[in-house]
């Protein structure tokens, strides 16, 4: 599989994840969100920087129980809960915005 | 839950790269963390050095997942023994160790040591106490 943006394209594996993370570019993001049906605010932004750090730092995608709790450390408690983070990523806020980030699948996610 | 909860032990034995066990131990142990388990990971033999301060796997064809033994904290997993004579046998002492950390949320997020440094006596008890042990 692969996904297509400004005339190049990018290489994803049968779930849709970027195979290369090193390709990660933001119009990846908009267009995996233009196929989910949605369109990426601020708000998402945060989210899927923070995802890119956490990986930075820790060479992991985070489960979605700590995710939601490290969001709501650092985003602040009104968007560190999952009501918060689904009404954002409708598919799952590990699944879906680790995708649009360019991480793999997260650890722990089943 | 009706289910009393189990006390798990990864018990890892060997250097971090080279093998996969390193990586693969540190994988299960994160996707168990999901599960209401009292998780414990213990160091042993070679396996201290997978928590050795500054690795660089820039030679090798390894991802250095090091870091990631600093995400632990994070997933509620909190107890990590090394065993005291490994270090020695080794020429290492605990400052040649990352330091792991957890904040603890029930003591206004104040940051503890992860890392106990145990005896091979020690060791023996706190596994004896276990449920489930695996070892890689």
């Amino acid at each position: 599989m692969a996904i297509e943006a400004n005339g190049k394209v990018y290489e994803t594996d049968e779930e849709g994840y970027l195979v290369t993370l090193a390709d990660w570019e933001p119009v990846v993001a908009e267009e995996m969100a233009k196929e989910d049906d949605l369109e990426l605010t601020d708000e998402h932004w945060d989210i899927i920087n923070f995802l890119r750090e956490y990986y930075e730092e820790y060479q992991i995608a985070p489960a979605v129980r700590v995710l939601t709790k490290a969001v709501g450390k650092k985003l602040g408690k009104e968007k560190g809960n999952s009501k918060y983070l689904y009404g954002l990523f409708p598919y799952g806020p590990g699944k879906q915005a680790c995708r649009f980030a360019g991480l793999p699948k997260p650890t722990g996610c089943i | 839950m009706s289910e009393k909860i189990k006390k798990f032990m990864y018990l890892n034995r060997r250097a971090p790269y080279g093998t996969i066990y390193a990586w693969e131990s540190l994988e299960v142990v994160l996707i168990g963390a999901a599960f209401d388990q009292d998780v414990s990971l213990a160091f042993i033999g070679d396996g201290v050095y997978q928590l050795l301060e500054g690795q660089d796997t820039s030679e090798s064809d390894m991802k250095n997942f090091s870091t990631t033994y600093k995400a632990l904290g994070d997933y509620d997993v909190t107890k990590l023994y090394v065993e005291k004579e490994s270090l020695e046998e080794r020429g290492l002492t605990l400052d040649d160790l990352m330091p792991l950390t957890w904040e603890d949320e029930d003591d206004d997020w104040a940051e503890k040591d992860s890392i106990r440094l145990v005896s091979r006596a020690e060791l023996a008890d706190v596994l004896d106490d276990q449920d489930v042990i695996y070892s890689f």
